[in-house]
Parts: C-alpha cells; sequence; structure tokens
C-alpha cells in the first residue's frame, strides 16, 4: 500500500475512480478505518480516503430528514440530532472499540456500507431501512444518484438497498439522506433473571409476541453477564426494552412483568441503568477487552426461535450472548486461528440463517469464508450486479468475495 | 392507447399456435388462455387508459411451471409480462401484443405461519388482507395495507413496494419483508433471506421489492407479522385552510409524535366522499386531517389530548375523537373510499402518486389549483401527509375528445412540480408505462443506465416486462460497454487534492 488519495468533494472522488480505471489500480475504500479489518483482506494499490467529505448539508427535524457528506463523523450526526430530541432509529453499533479503537470514531458512510444496525433492528429496522437518498461514484467512475430526500418513492430502483452492506464493493458512497425519528421520551427495562438460553429464547419470544411494543430483546448468559452496566447482579439475564411516553411505557412495563414472572424472578430497570445497559449491549462490550481481542468473533443472524439451537451446535468453550430476541449471536471463539467455520455454517444449514467472520487474523480471514457462502445461482447474482457497477473491479475487489 | 410501447416481433407473433401448443404442455388444463375474449379481462389493470391484449395469457400453479414457461420463453426470445391482481394505478402489468402474460393469482395459498418466529410464508397470489386476516386469530396483522389491500396480491405488493395509510410508522413493504423465491427470466429459482433478519451479501430483495415485475417474478414470501397494537383512536380535524392542516402536521411530527396514520383531504375530495360514504366529515372546512394513534389505551389517550392540543394551536375548526371501534373505521372508511367516491361525481380519473417534502404542500397545492383552470379540469386530492404522498385526482371524461390528452398533460406537470420542489414522481404506485417518459425529469442519463445494468445482472436479454420504467432500452452489451479512449480511461496521474 503505497497511495492514499484525500479527495475534498465528490468531484474528485470521481477523479479518483478514473485515476484507478486508467491505471488499472484497485482501491481500498474507507472512512475512518474502523472496520479495516473486517472483510476478506485484499490487496489494493491504493486507499481511496473518503474521511474528508465531511458536514451535514440538509437537516429539516419536522420533515424528518437528514443530508450529510459520506465521511461525516457518526458522532456529529448523533449529537446534532440528540440536541433536536431526534436519533437514527437503527441505533448503530461499532465495530471500532472490537478492534481496540476507541468508540464514536465511524463515519455515516461506513455505516451505510456496512449496513449498520443495533437491538432496535428488531422494531426499527437497519440503516437500509433509513437510507432514503444517495450520490455515488460508481466503479465505472460515473457519478449516479438514487431516491430522494422523502420517505415514500418507489421511482426507479432501490439501489440505497444495494449499497447499504455492499462494503464499498459497488460505489465510493459520497453523499447520504436518512429518515431519522423522534427520541423516544423515556424507557426502562424488563430484567428475568438466571434463565437457560432456551427459556431465555421463549421467554423472549413471548414478549414479543406480546402488544407490549418491545424496542430490544437480549439474553446475557452467565459467563459474559457481568461485562454489562446496568444490570442489578452479574448474572443471565434475559432483558427487554419499552421506549416511548412514560404512561405508555409504565403501562407496558406492568404487563411485561405479568407476562414473563412465570419465568422466573423478574426485576425493573428504570431509564438510567437501562440506557447504560443497551449501551453496552448495542457495542457488544464482552468481546472489546483486550483478552477477548485475540478471539475470534462471529456475527450469526438466525431465526429467533433457532437462536439457542444454534447456539447449542457451537462448542461450550465459546462466549456468547444474544440479541434480536434470540436472533443475533454474538459468539467469540477459543482460539485465535480457528473460527471453527465448519460447526457455525453446518449449524446454519440446517437451521437457517447466516454469519459473519466480524473479527479474525488476516490469515484466518484469508483462507475461510468471512461471510456467508452463497449457493451457486446467488453468487453468479451478485457477481454480475458487482460486474455492472464495477466491471473491472477497483472498489474493494475481494473484500466480500473472492473474484467479487 | 397514446403509449408507445416496444414494437411487437413479427416472428414471434407467426410462431404463437407453436407457442401456445408448448406452454399447454408446461401447464396442462385451463392455465393457458388464449381465445380472444377470454384474455379481455387481462387487457389492463387498474390504470385502464391504457389497454393491450396479450399474445397468450398463462396461469401457472407451481414454481416448476413458472421456472419452465420462463426458461422457454427465454429460449425463444418471447416477453413475459407478470401480474398479480391486477390492481396497479400505473400499468405495470399491461400487457405486450406479442408477449406471455404472466398471472400469478393460482399461487394463493398461505404456505406456512410461525408465531414463534412472527413471519407468515406465503404464495406471491394471496391477498394483502388474508395474510392479516390469517393471523387474526392470534392477535396479529401485516403491517403495509394499501388502499387496494381487499384485492392486491403480495406478490404486486412486492413488485410495487407498497405503503398504505400506516407506513410512517409501520414502514413499507420493504421494510416488512424477510425472504422470497423468484424465479429469474432464464428459468433459475433462486432462495434469498429467510426467516432471519438481513439476507446474507448484497441486499437483492431490496432491489427487488419495487422493481415492478423487471427482475424476476417471485414465488414464495416470507412477511414480518406485527402484533396488533392493543387500541388505536382516530382524530378528525378540520381547517380553513391546508396551509394550517400542513403546519399541524408537521407541529405533531415535531413534537415528537410518530402517528400510526396521517391523513389529509381537500374540499373537492372531502365532499365526494362524504356524499358516497356520509362518515359524518365536516363539508365547511378547506382541509381535513385523520390522525390515528395506537397504542396502550393509556398512551393512545396521552397523545390525543397532546394532538388535539397542537391542532386547536394551528387553528382547527373542529376535531372529533373516535369514542368507539365502528367510528374509528367509519372515519377511515371516508378515506379509503375516496377514489371510488370520486369516480361517482366523474366518468373518468387519473389517479396521481408523487411524494413532495412536507413543507412545499401549500406551494404545491396552490400551483395544482392554477394548473386546474388551465387544463380545465377538476382536480381532488387526498394526501398521506405524514409521509408527503400526494395522490391528486384529476377529474376528465374519456369520450370528450382530447380530456384524457389534457389529463395526462396535466398529470405531467404535477408531477414535474414534484420533483422541482424537491419530491419524487411516484410514491407507491409505481412507475409502470404512465411515469415512464418522465423519468429523465429525475434521473440522469448515466442513473438510467447504471439501473438498467441491475436490470441485466437478472434478465440479460431484457425480455422480462420491457417498456415499463425505462424510457429508453438499451442492450445489455452496450451498457456494459466502458467507455475508454486509447484503451485507457482518460486520467494519466494521480489525482492529488
Amino acid at each position: 500500500m503505497t497511495d492514499v488519495l484525500n479527495p475534498r468533494d465528490a468531484k474528485e472522488v470521481e477523479d479518483a475512480v478514473r485515476w484507478a480505471l486508467g491505471n488499472d489500480k484497485a482501491l481500498e475504500l474507507a472512512g475512518q478505518g474502523t472496520k479495516r479489518g473486517i472483510g476478506r483482506p485484499s490487496q489494493t494499490d491504493a486507499t481511496l480516503d473518503l474521511s474528508g467529505l465531511t458536514g451535514v448539508t440538509l437537516y429539516e427535524p419536522a420533515e424528518l430528514v437528514l443530508s450529510a457528506r459520506a465521511g461525516t463523523p457518526l458522532r456529529e450526526i448523533e449529537k446534532l440530532l440528540d440536541d433536536n430530541n431526534q436519533q437514527l432509529a437503527f441505533e448503530p453499533m461499532d465495530y471500532g472499540p472490537l478492534f481496540g479503537l476507541d468508540a464514536g470514531l465511524g463515519t455515516l458512510g461506513g455505516a451505510i456500507a456496512s449496513n449498520l444496525s443495533g437491538p432496535r433492528r428488531i422494531k426499527q429496522g437497519a440503516a437500509r431501512d433509513h437510507f432514503l437518498g444517495v450520490s455515488a461514484v460508481t466503479g465505472r467512475g460515473e457519478t449516479i444518484k438514487s431516491g430522494g430526500r422523502v420517505v415514500k418513492n418507489v421511482t426507479g430502483y432501490d439501489m440505497c438497498k444495494v449499497l447499504a452492506g455492499s462494503w464499498g464493493t459497488l460505489a465510493a458512497i459520497t453523499d447520504i439522506t436518512l429518515k431519522v425519528l423522534p427520541k423516544p421520551e423515556t424507557e426502562a427495562t424488563v430484567v428475568v433473571e438466571g434463565l437457560d438460553d432456551a427459556t431465555a429464547c421463549a421467554a423472549m419470544a413471548a414478549a414479543m409476541g406480546s402488544s407490549c411494543d418491545v424496542s430490544g430483546a437480549a439474553h446475557l448468559p452467565d459467563h459474559v453477564a457481568s461485562y454489562f452496566d446496568g444490570l442489578p447482579k452479574p448474572e443471565a439475564a434475559t432483558v427487554l426494552r419499552l421506549e416511548g411516553v412514560a404512561p405508555s411505557v409504565r403501562h407496558r412495563q406492568e404487563a411485561l412483568l405479568a407476562l414473563l414472572r412465570p419465568f422466573g424472578p423478574v426485576a425493573l430497570l428504570e431509564a438510567k441503568d437501562s440506557t447504560a445497559l443497551w449501551r453496552s449491549i448495542r457495542e457488544v462490550r464482552p468481546f472489546t477487552t483486550e483478552l477477548a481481542r485475540g478471539r475470534p468473533l462471529w456475527r450469526i443472524s438466525t431465526a429467533p426461535g433457532q437462536g439457542h439451537a444454534v447456539a447449542a451446535r457451537i462448542t461450550p468453550a465459546a462466549q456468547m450472548f444474544y440479541d434480536w430476541a434470540g436472533g443475533l449471536i454474538w459468539a467469540a471463539m477459543p482460539f485465535a486461528d480457528e473460527p471453527d467455520a465448519g460447526s457455525i455454517r453446518g449449524a446454519l444449514a440446517d437451521l437457517g440463517g447466516h454469519a459473519t467472520l466480524v473479527r479474525a487474523p488476516a490469515a484466518v480471514r484469508a483462507a475461510a469464508d468471512v461471510f456467508e457462502p452463497e449457493t451457486a445461482g446467488l453468487r453468479a447474482l451478485n457477481k454480475r450486479v458487482k460486474d455492472g457497477f464495477d466491471p473491472k473491479g477497483v472498489l474493494n475487489p475481494g473484500r466480500m468475495w473472492a473474484g467479487v | 392507447m397514446s403509449v408507445r410501447m416496444p414494437p411487437a416481433d413479427a416472428a414471434v407473433l407467426a410462431r404463437r399456435d407453436r407457442i401456445v401448443a408448448t406452454l399447454r404442455a408446461i401447464v396442462p388444463g385451463e392455465g393457458v388462455i388464449a381465445g380472444e375474449r377470454e384474455m379481455r379481462p387481462f387487457e389492463s389493470d387498474a390504470l385502464t387508459a391504457y389497454r393491450q391484449l396479450p399474445m397468450v395469457v398463462v396461469l401457472p400453479e407451481t414454481t416448476q411451471q413458472v421456472s419452465e414457461v420462463l426458461a422457454y420463453c427465454h429460449a425463444e426470445g418471447i416477453k413475459v409480462v407478470p401480474r398479480g391482481a391486477g390492481t396497479s394505478l400505473s400499468g405495470g402489468a399491461l400487457p405486450l401484443e406479442d408477449g406471455v402474460l404472466l398471472g400469478m393469482a393460482k399461487f394463493s395459498r398461505i404456505r406456512e405461519i410461525d408465531f414463534e418466529n412472527r413471519i407468515a410464508v406465503v404464495e406471491p397470489g394471496v391477498t394483502n388482507l388474508a395474510v392479516s386476516n390469517a393471523v387474526a386469530s392470534e392477535g396479529f396483522y401485516y403491517a403495509p395495507d394499501p388502499s387496494s389491500q381487499i384485492a392486491c396480491t403480495i406478490g404486486g405488493n412486492v413488485a410495487e413496494n407498497s405503503g398504505g395509510v400506516h407506513c410512517l410508522k409501520y414502514g413499507m413493504t420493504t421494510n416488512n419483508l424477510l425472504g422470497c423465491e423468484i424465479v429469474l427470466m432464464n428459468g433459475e429459482v433462486l432462495r434469498i433471506g429467510g426467516k432471519h433478519l438481513d439476507a446474507a451479501g448484497y441486499d437483492l430483495l431490496g432491489l427487488i421489492t419495487g422493481s415492478e415485475g423487471l427482475l424476476g417474478v417471485v414465488t414464495e414470501v416470507t412477511v414480518r407479522l406485527l402484533k396488533k397494537p392493543e387500541t388505536a383512536r382516530a382524530v378528525l380535524v378540520g381547517f380553513p385552510s391546508s396551509e394550517a392542516a400542513g403546519e399541524c402536521v408537521s407541529a405533531i411530527i415535531a413534537a415528537g409524535i410518530i402517528p400510526g396514520g396521517m391523513e389529509m383531504m381537500d374540499r373537492p375530495a372531502i365532499h365526494a366522499v362524504e356524499e358516497f360514504v356520509h362518515a359524518g366529515y365536516p363539508l365547511d372546512v378547506e382541509a381535513l386531517l385523520i390522525v390515528e394513534l395506537d397504542g396502550p389505551a393509556a398512551e393512545v389517550d396521552h397523545l390525543i389530548e397532546r394532538v388535539e392540543s397542537i391542532a386547536r394551536d394551528c387553528g382547527s375548526t373542529t376535531c372529533r375523537v373516535s369514542q368507539s371501534e365502528t367510528e374509528r373505521l367509519l372515519f377511515w372508511a371516508g378515506r379509503k373510499a375516496a377514489f371510488p367516491a370520486v369516480g361517482r361525481i366523474s366518468p373518468d380519473y387519473l389517479c396521481m402518486d408523487g411524494t413532495i417534502p412536507r413543507a412545499k404542500l401549500p406551494e404545491v397545492l396552490a400551483a395544482m389549483k392554477a394548473m386546474s383552470e388551465k387544463f380545465g379540469l377538476r382536480v381532488a386530492n387526498v394526501f398521506h401527509a405524514g409521509d408527503g404522498n400526494l395522490h391528486p385526482l384529476i377529474l376528465y371524461d374519456a369520450n370528450v375528445p382530447g380530456e384524457l390528452d389534457r389529463a395526462e398533460s396535466f398529470g405531467a406537470d404535477i408531477l414535474k412540480l414534484c420533483v422541482a420542489v424537491g419530491g419524487v414522481l411516484t410514491g407507491e404506485h409505481g412507475v409502470g408505462v404512465e411515469k415512464r417518459d418522465l423519468m429523465p425529469e429525475m434521473f440522469s442519463e448515466i442513473d438510467l443506465a447504471a439501473q438498467q445494468r441491475v436490470k441485466c445482472a437478472f434478465d440479460e436479454k431484457g425480455l422480462l416486462n420491457p417498456g415499463k420504467v425505462f424510457p429508453v432500452l438499451h442492450r445489455c452489451a452496450e451498457l456494459g460497454r466502458m467507455h475508454i479512449s486509447g484503451g485507457k480511461v482518460p486520467f494519466p496521474d494521480i489525482p492529488r487534492f
């Protein structure tokens, strides 16, 4: 890696991609580089550093819309929204601390390119669900725009969707328009103590199947519980978050406490502890310590009802916890160079879902499938989509799959 | 019909008998319809201004049949137009003279309901309402609720990314899907996603949703189910001006309230609806808002008080809160019957579907009034106020020479205005044939080429629903070419910024 290109505006991003095209160079796309360790290690000739494209260009709280350049720090956007009693409802998690970086460094472009989400995914969706409009430079060196600044829009294909979560392999995103939402007035968390994984998943299913409008549902098993903030005691905790106006939260917490009492001892976290708890869940806190960072980390998405069955197929030496009512498993494997992809992917082949090897040494990521391997038909289709955007493979080649 | 479609392929038409016979071998029995009279019901969708008999209608019942039909048509270079219930308002299912119309109505089974995972697996011909009805006994429902939900199918909802009156809070179709089975034009069957969140790899499901039947034929859909809110109540608020009503909408959202639904009607729409449905709408107001709050009773009561107070501050002249479920449904009955109500006061109408930034509403309504005078045609407005989606209904009489053309010009001017103020051509009805030629108002040639390359990735021969969405068709080979001079893109030096 020799060169770093630092464009200051969208036009210069186009120039940079055209330079790469004209000289058969491959570009690594980066914002602040907080997710650099994720994906297959790929050979690139230069870094296209998009962190110079900053600034909120439009924010109309009453219209629930915000536009910003891709390199704008997420922290800055979240602060601005917070000042206006609004938020990014998809609750983007922060990969940085999983790689030993400070929290809060990531950019908006990175959040979109990796389709970030957080505990509220089960109620409010992921980044993709709030991504209204885009301007981006494709691997053809052409600037395209899609979407707009309005929520309801079916004009042309929804290119925002395919760019969200494409890890910079299709286009260099320069400008982003998002739907933003009001911040809930208050929150509380109902805790059920001491459940095993299977019972916890059943308890979460009961809560999700109620009209309590749960906005976060996680199970924190005994062996990792002490890493989370706000819990009454460092023991297995099944936690369910309620958000909204105060009278509503009060009503729903009573209903939820009554519903979950048959599963085990219950407790209630008031707003302050609840906020702290969910921040630590969102940040995947147990796996950010220096010791834990030596462990390969999986992010597994499955049907919530299958969560504990998938987990049961993973070595008991792994550390794990569940988010998304059991549908998201974070699993840290015991040995640095052995992610045990076989047992995880085998479990998912039987039970449904997909897994991403979020963290592992480069040599391991080069040898294993970091992203879920696709069926032959989907693999070919993804390759054709990639070729449409980036026929010469100048943008993050091979980061998601070899040859794409 | 004033819309230009791709020229019919004479060689295909000449082989019609053999094509019909081959299709009958794939879909036996009554699944292939070739008689002119029997094909007549398929000649248009709900955009009845455009009509065309297809070459043949095929109604497959299994994924295998869909796959074989498409593979055959792919090999033979025969165009295919997919169709759900035919409720499209943009001509998305308008047949082609030399094309197979692939009706998916027989895919009408609900394959699985899984309350533990809160999903349903349904075939595309299941109606939107049937999904909610099938899970209602356990208190669940499927959130997107387009006004045509009694008739429209889930397959069509996927094709158009349908919304409905509750989508500000609960999202459009794209926010409520988890997976699908799709057959590509070459007959290949792919499964995307499942019961888990976020399919692996590129978000192909997100691309397919709203692709208007141009990328593939969906044969199974996995949708998310939600638990019904404990209660819902609606507030009916009248205003002396649409500006005041628009201000009230903004003030409600600025107060941090996201209502389950928030609809606006203008005076002509209110009058047409009240005459038809007798919903008790006030007739002495310029604009009417229906604001629905849902959730636990404690929340709904609390928020209704706040909405009433905001409405008063914005100068509302009437305000009624629904006192029973019957009354709430009556409030909505009026709104949901707006299109047929307008149909009673005019022989024909065109329903437009632009979306605008909400703050531009007064400007757009004023301009529309002026256009109405200019074109000599009446217009009634219903408006998904929460998300800025306008449905101007342009009233005309197809039997009066020139009125359809005037109505179309009026509609085009409205949509151009929507784009000019920062909005879009279509919020939920799709581009279809109706808005196809307006696409350059919103997109550059480069933008459209990038979208067509997506099409090429799914359907490289361009046989699936051609003539819809894109104003100019390009061959995929031409789109794939890089514009390179002398073997290189002209940009020799490393850029230093």
